[in-house]
């Protein structure tokens, strides 16, 4: 299996995937720049850019709305972007695909049109200790509208949930379990498709929040076994502004509406309104079209490399930054996960993430440094903050030992 | 010229010296380290300013007598003890008036400009307001003693 994977992960063109990115030919302050912040969100393919540009050019109309050439064009292409990503998750069918702006809202969306209503005091919402605030927040809100509480499955030293918690933790009140598939600031991998099916063998529903899984994993919605899941199109090399919620669609059906307005209507009127079908009904408003259609370029971008290859490449370059990290005196890694996708979260003796963040920038190189939108998950292992790297498809093994050359070195002028 | 001027005129030529950012950020790490620590006791959340991803601490001592405020703060990431480090020599002992009538120019005439953004993960922008903020205090307290 490690020979197979190696031989996959060579067999990726990584000169050919970077010449698709113009942005990481530039320089910054004067140095070749150095992309390690694909977590907090990826760089663009000319192809999704090439797309945004020429839709806008030469087929852009409001969608839904009019019987002209241009607005069924526009109208199609959206269309076709719902379908490229109900192939993409392996969905069963088109209307499991709502389009919202960002994970975010893909999770307020289910908290509040799926989980409020049947929300009753005392129910209990099951998330984990190193979820992403959005992925706490929505709940914590709902939580509290209906006196109902959220419950923390712990995690483990080694930066993985506790599963023998999470069995017990899934009790006769759990409403909802919703948990990450991999961590943003660990990179941990979570056994969701044996967590789902933990859950669902009580009649919990489950929400996967994929934002750092779609980008770099293999992605099959039947396979995993739950109810939700959204991921965003930015961290996925399509454009910023979109996301998408994939749901059971007898969830959708009897889920109302959340946000009001045009084009999720059936029939307006002052004596009252009926709503349409899923997906539209949680569509109000005019989405990001230009948006939509160019998501459907970055999925034949992941699709054209192949996520298992993908994902056996990066894991080659994640195994080799750990182990650079790890040599790095002072250096310490956050958690020793069985499994890893793309980032790795450290802390430095005696040096401020702050500061190293800002020194690296001098030499081109972007990581991200702080709580990383997790601050209970450092809070777990006693910190405020710290400094992540992560990598995506246009990374290379050169830029890894580069990364860890620099890194070293700013580390020593920190300490004085 | 002000005193808060004069003082960003020293600073200027101080900083006349680097002229590529590598340098200019060394300096900083190097005012930095040298900047008194807080006692931490002084260390509290009232006196933790918000809005930086490092933690900042500012506390402040007004004498009626001279009518200046001095100032003290602190960081746990020395980049921003360096910027403590020059806001207090900018504002540190000088009257609310004047502070509040003498908003930061070094920063964009040392080629820092950019860190002053609101909303910069640094927390200079934060921290000038945290100081302005005191000054009002302590200048709308004046003003309310003698309008009484």
């Amino acid at each position: 299996m490690n020979e197979l994977a190696a031989a996959t992960a060579e067999s990726l063109d990584v000169e050919a995937v970077r010449a698709q990115f113009p942005i990481l030919a530039r320089t910054v302050n004067g140095r070749p720049l150095l992309f390690l912040d694909s977590a907090a969100s990826s760089q663009k393919p000319r192809r999704v850019v090439e797309e945004l540009r020429r839709f806008y050019y030469e087929d852009y109309a409001n969608i839904h709305r009019g019987v002209y050439e241009l607005s069924q064009r526009a109208s199609q292409l959206h269309d076709q972007a719902r379908r490229a990503v109900q192939r993409f998750l392996g969905a069963r069918d088109w209307r499991e695909i709502v389009f919202v702006r960002s994970t975010t809202e893909a999770i307020n969306l289910v908290a509040w049109s799926f989980l409020r209503p049947r929300l009753r005091p005392g129910d209990e919402i099951l998330v984990t200790e190193m979820e992403h605030h959005a992925n706490i927040v929505p709940w914590q809100i709902v939580a509290g509208e209906r006196d109902a509480r959220v419950v923390v499955v712990p995690v483990t030293d080694a930066g993985e949930l506790d599963l023998d918690a999470l069995r017990r933790m899934l009790g006769p009140r759990t409403r909802l379990l919703a948990v990450t598939w991999v961590s943003n600031v660990l990179g941990t991998v979570n056994p969701v498709a044996e967590i789902a099916a933990l859950a669902r063998a009580r009649g919990v529903p489950v929400l996967v929040d994929a934002a750092q899984a779609a980008p770099h994993l293999p992605v099959d919605v039947a396979a995993l076994g739950c109810d939700f899941l959204a991921f965003s199109a930015h961290k996925m090399y399509g454009p910023t502004g979109v996301g998408v919620l994939w749901a059971r669609l007898e969830h959708l059906e009897a889920m109302p509406p959340w946000q009001g307005g045009g084009d999720m209507i059936d029939r307006v009127s002052f004596a009252g309104t009926t709503f349409a079908d899923p997906p539209f009904r949680f569509e109000a408003g005019t989405p990001d079209i230009a948006g939509i259609v160019a998501l459907r370029e970055a999925v034949a971008f992941v699709e054209a490399l192949g996520r298992a290859r993908i994902a056996a490449y990066e894991a080659a370059l994640v195994a080799r930054l750990e182990a650079r990290l790890g040599e790095i005196p002072g250096v310490r890694v956050l958690g020793r996960p069985a499994r890893r996708a793309s980032a790795v979260a450290f802390t430095v003796d005696g040096v401020h993430h702050q500061d190293l963040g800002t020194m690296l920038d001098l030499e081109g190189v972007c990581i991200r440094t702080g709580h990383h939108c997790a601050m209970p998950l450092h809070a777990r292992f006693g910190l405020a903050g710290s400094a992540r790297a992560s990598v995506a498809v246009y990374n290379t093994r050169e830029e890894i030992e580069r990364f860890a050359d620099i890194l070293a070195r700013t580390i020593a002028l920190l300490r004085g | 010229m002000s005193e808060i001027r004069a003082e960003e005129e020293a600073i200027v030529e101080e900083f006349a010296l680097f002229d590529q950012p590598r340098d200019k950020l060394e300096y900083l790490l190097e005012l930095g380290r040298d900047l008194p620590p807080l006692e931490e006791a002084a260390k509290t959340e009232a006196n933790r300013v918000r809005g930086c991803q490092s933690n900042v601490w500012m506390v402040a001592e007004f004498d009626p007598a001279t009518r200046r405020l001095t100032l003290r703060a602190d960081s746990d990431a020395l980049i921003v003890r360096g910027l403590i480090a020059l806001l207090l020599r900018l504002y540190s002992g000088r009257t609310p008036e004047e502070i509040l009538t003498t908003p930061p120019e070094v920063f964009a005439r040392i080629g820092l400009g950019r860190l002053l953004t609101p909303g910069r993960q640094n927390g200079l922008w934060a921290m000038v307001e945290r100081i302005r903020a005191i000054a009002r205090a302590f200048a709308g307290a004046e003003v309310a003693a003698g309008s009484a």
